[in-house]
């Protein structure tokens, strides 16, 4: 890192005593309402004096009684469901197939050599440049979601996992043969813990990947699912139906991001103590 | 230096081996030949292709696509990005909401703007620089977020005004986090570009719609020509960033 961006821990700023800080969350919460109320409003406003048609500008209200509906009458659920499914299944055999792979070249150099060039030619087409050929090969089907959805979760997570392996420092590992580790030990004890981070990164970018991707697909070629509510949405000109199931995907994404932010501060909880 | 001319062959084993796989696989016509088709067809219809112009004229048109979305995209993204590190009020009024919208997935917007713009160039260009304004709004935002009080409390010390301010000290100090997200846009910007084609606009001319034209005429070769060269732009576009990034960069040193 440069010496010009280190961030210096917070010297300067006053510390506030804890009901204060308690008094600036709640700040904090109140002042990130005006934005979008503002937003809200003009919408409204927009949709009541029909600036737009409402076909292509449905109210809020209706959007959001059209989310009840949908909630309701199963619709919503049920579409639900079967994406996450695909997404976990896929992000699950992508990332297990990329942490393997990012292991095996990790730690043989021999295996790197020969799988690496390779790796990086299929990573180099952007997962949706691979549908129309996979789709001419295994059909529009099940199938062709959950491989497509593990590809963009392989890339990031076997690409950071071997890169996380590599960049363990020399250092480490010379103090580990000092301590007379055995080859196990250094591994799980050194090398993994070390790597973990940047592993951890990689899964996380992979799982944002695969909810691109399960979108991408559901999209282009589909018949259930989120991406199919939108893509069937629009081609009714119900923009209410696109609009709540655009919500759906973004709590979804925004859900899965913060469950994994958590799961790393429980699982990284060690690295705070280094600084 | 010969382990390194080793290491560079051991490389090629595999695509090899896949080649040959395919070469035999399709010359002894173990598979649906239709679907796929011998390596020896995928080269010429890439000659074909290539040289009648239909490929390179797709591909100027995305990149035209590419490009202004990603200008567009990463200007506002840095606008954005700036304004919310330098401002406490604005990174408190907006920053929520920007931080909630960023998690909606990409390609959900496209069916929106497409209602809103048509399907037209209008709401491609657009979907491109949305793709390309995330992540550089997001790293510019840290980048800005990482000048420290002590920086900021020498250029006062030298008289800064507020332009100066910006212009020599926050702007440069926050630039290699800047061109990381300029970087990771342009990666993006060329995802984006040819899923607004493959999902928008079957009649206009671009490389994703000659792959998506591809299938619907079960043309197999054009589809992998067109994977290919999809392909090779990312790999390009990603190797032109690296190097202006290290050049732009340069005066930083090392970054290790």
């Amino acid at each position: 890192m440069s010496s010009l961006t280190i961030a210096l821990p917070s010297i300067g700023e006053k510390q506030p005593a804890r009901l204060l800080r308690w008094n600036d969350g709640l700040t904090r919460f109140a002042l990130s309402w005006p934005f979008p109320l503002a937003v809200l409003l003009i919408w409204y406003v927009a949709a009541e004096y029909e600036w737009l048609p409402p076909q292509i500008l449905p109210p809020p209200s209706m959007v959001a009684s059209t989310f009840i509906d949908l909630v309701r009458t199963g619709e919503l659920p049920e579409n639900l469901w079967i994406s996450m499914w695909r997404v976990l299944a896929g992000f699950a055999a992508g990332g297990l197939g990329g942490l393997a792979l990012g292991v095996l070249m990790g730690l043989s150099p021999t295996a790197k050599d020969y799988l690496y060039p390779t790796f990086r030619l299929i990573a180099q087409v952007p997962s949706i440049g691979w549908l129309p050929l996979l789709m001419m090969l295994v059909g529009i089907g099940e199938a062709l979601k959950i491989i497509l959805i593990s590809k963009a979760a392989f890339v990031p997570i076997a690409l950071n996992t071997y890169k996380g392996l590599q960049g363990v420092s020399t250092r480490f590992i010379e103090v580990a043969r000092v301590y007379r580790f055995t080859r196990w030990q250094l591994l799980s004890k050194v090398v993994f813990p070390a790597a973990l981070p940047q592993v951890w990164n990689g899964i996380r970018y992979g799982l944002t990947h695969a909810w691109l991707a399960l979108v991408a697909v559901e999209l282009l070629a589909s018949s259930e699912g989120l991406g199919f509510m939108i893509v069937y949405g629009r081609q009714l000109y119900q923009l209410d139906v696109v609009l709540a199931a655009v919500v759906v995907v973004g709590a979804i994404g925004f859900a899965l991001d913060k469950i994994l932010a958590l799961i790393e501060q429980r699982l990284l909880r060690w690295r705070t103590d280094g600084f | 230096m010969k382990s390194i001319r080793e290491t560079d062959l051991r490389g090629f084993v595999l695509p090899v081996a896949f080649l040959v796989l395919w070469y035999v696989v399709t010359a002894l016509q173990l598979v649906n030949t239709k679907l796929i088709v011998p390596p020896g067809a995928v080269l010429d219809s890439a000659w074909k292709v290539v040289t009648s112009g239909q490929l390179l004229g797709g591909l100027q048109a995305s990149l035209t696509r590419d490009i202004a979305g990603f200008a567009a995209g990463s200007a506002a993204g840095i606008l954005l990005g700036l304004l919310l590190g330098i401002s406490r009020w604005a990174e408190r009024l907006i920053g929520p909401t920007f931080h909630t919208l960023k998690q909606i997935s990409l390609f959900a917007w496209l069916p929106l703007l497409s209602t809103w713009l048509g399907t037209g160039e209008a709401a491609k260009i657009l979907f491109v620089a949305l793709s390309a304004f995330y992540p550089v709004a997001l790293s510019t935002f840290e980048g800005v977020r990482g000048v420290t009080r002590a920086q900021v409390e020498v250029a006062r010390v030298l008289g800064f005004n507020r332009w100066q301010l910006v212009s020599r000290l926050i702007l440069p100090a926050a630039s290699p986090q800047i061109a990381t997200g300029l970087h990771l846009a342009l990666l993006y910007a060329w995802l984006a570009t040819i899923g607004a084609e493959y999902l928008l606009g079957s009649s206009a001319q671009g490389i994703g719609n000659v792959v998506i034209r591809g299938k619907a005429t079960f043309h197999v070769e054009l589809i992998i020509v067109g994977m290919l060269l999809i392909g090779l732009v990312g790999m390009v576009l990603n190797r032109l960033a690296s190097l202006v990034e290290s050049r732009v960069l340069h005066w930083r040193g090392p970054v290790h």
